[in-house]
């Protein structure tokens, strides 16, 4: 039971970072179609972005393992 | 017409395709049984679960059918050792070395015989609980009293070890073609180092730390290279990789405490006066400083767990791709899980270098942050 439990919250901590990347990247790519020059610079952000958001949901992910063996 | 002819043949075609499928997926283990046991081993990207296979027939073989599970084996490929398991039941045994209050210990962990047997060492008696050695008390119990300091060569450690034997011998050949060659173009490995360094520099170094990016070089190189060639080892399935080194919580803190530790010895004044004296109204000045010091920590704890939950995520998957073919009992599976199995090593790859390269950036824009100048 602790187990599912913890399953579920895993992918409820991916799910906020589907969204997450999802838009940043979308966000990311509208940028790089305006202004191609600035891909680069672009690219580093938004990889910084994805970083920082997925850290977030990494602490969800690890929450949960820890949890499945309290 | 012609074409009726040519859509009949088509249908033809398909259902014979289809017959073989269902024929081949009806197909049990039992009949592969022999074929299984040779073909698991040989396929490199099953090697790793091969401890897996063979401890399963062996099971099948000796009392009756064990129940295989997938989180315990899973587990146990990730979590560190005390041997490297090398193929079937062959393992290399690892030192170990203990500091005990009456004094150090060092022998093999063969003595173990995979945890079958238990090692009376010179002060104690010894017993490998899962992958954990523990001392043994007077009554054949475990004696959680006596504390023993636990510094043994463990598979992690070991697979370090050969990390930096790599790195080592690129740099000091790069170094020395450097040396040899002033002036003129790269050559050979000098010309596949070089691209990254300078990548390291323009891209992650001097946008981010400024004109004094040259101080920290040495720091973010390191950074770099040792993810970057740990994530790359740790993705061979055979011998001397297959840990999982990046993926081991304690090497990640001590990386990101380097990071804690440079940002902050390398912080003006500047720096600590964002921390102490923020320029808040005064009735918020308690909360800012509780909250600006909490980020001066959770900045390399972010950092730490980042590392740490993207390797052994990718480790978790590419072993529970593998031990689908286990779940199922089937042969007829293997070829979806290795074609799966294929793509997240591809996609590990570029995770194993987006991993360095996340570390080194985001370690630069904290000393950039750190050494900033007010403007």
């Amino acid at each position: 039971m602790v187990g599912s439990i913890a399953a579920i919250g895993a992918g409820l901590a991916v799910i906020g970072a589907g969204i997450g990347i999802g838009q940043v990247g979308g966000k990311a790519m509208e940028g790089i179609a305006r202004q191609p020059e600035a891909a680069s610079k672009i690219q580093t952000a938004m990889i910084i972005a994805a970083a920082l958001i997925e850290g977030a949901a990494l602490f969800g992910v690890v929450v949960a393992l820890l949890g499945l063996n309290g | 017409m012609d074409c009726n002819r040519v859509f009949v043949s088509k249908v033809k075609r398909l259902t014979i395709v289809f017959t073989l499928l269902i024929a081949f997926l009806s197909i049990k283990i039992d009949t592969f049984a022999q074929v299984d046991s040779a073909v698991v081993p040989v396929d490199s990207v099953v090697a790793e679960s091969a401890h897996a296979a063979s401890g399963e027939h062996g099971a099948e073989a000796g009392h009756g059918k064990e129940k295989f599970e997938p989180t315990k084996v899973i587990m146990e490929h990730i979590a560190d050792s005390h041997m490297w398991h090398l193929w079937g039941h062959t393992s290399l045994p690892l030192p170990v070395i203990l500091y005990t209050p009456a004094g150090l210990e060092v022998f093999s962990s063969a003595h173990f015989h995979h945890g079958e047997e238990d090692y009376k060492g010179t002060y104690n008696t010894y017993r490998l609980v899962e992958d954990h050695v523990k001392v043994i008390g007077a009554n054949g119990q475990v004696d959680e009293a006596t504390s023993v300091l636990d510094f043994s060569i463990t598979k992690n450690v070991a697979a370090m070890f050969v990390a930096i034997l790599v790195i080592l011998i690129v740099f000091i050949s790069v170094a020395g073609a450097y040396k040899k060659r002033v002036g003129k173009a790269p050559k050979g490995l000098q010309s596949l180092i070089e691209p990254i360094i300078v990548f390291v520099r323009d891209d992650i170094a001097k946008p981010n730390i400024g004109h004094k990016y040259n101080k920290f070089m040495p720091y973010l190189l390191t950074v770099f290279f040792f993810i970057w060639f740990n994530n790359l080892l740790g993705l061979v399935p055979i011998f001397p990789g297959g840990a999982n080194v990046t993926g081991n919580i304690a090497l990640t803190f001590v990386m990101a405490l380097g990071t804690l530790i440079i940002v902050n010895i390398n912080g003006n004044k500047y720096y600590w006066k964002h921390i102490l004296l923020p320029d808040v109204p005064f009735w918020l000045w308690p909360l800012m400083v509780v909250v600006e010091v909490i980020g001066i920590i959770s900045k390399p704890f972010a950092l730490m767990v980042r590392l740490f939950a993207n390797i052994t995520a990718g480790h978790i998957i590419v072993l529970s791709l593998i031990s689908l073919i286990f779940i199922f009992e089937t042969l007829a599976i293997a070829p979806v899980s290795v074609a799966f199995v294929l793509f997240m090593d591809v996609l590990e790859l570029l995770v194993a270098f987006l991993q360095a390269f996340i570390f080194t950036l985001l370690t630069a824009l904290f000393i950039g942050m750190a050494v900033e100048e007010h403007h």
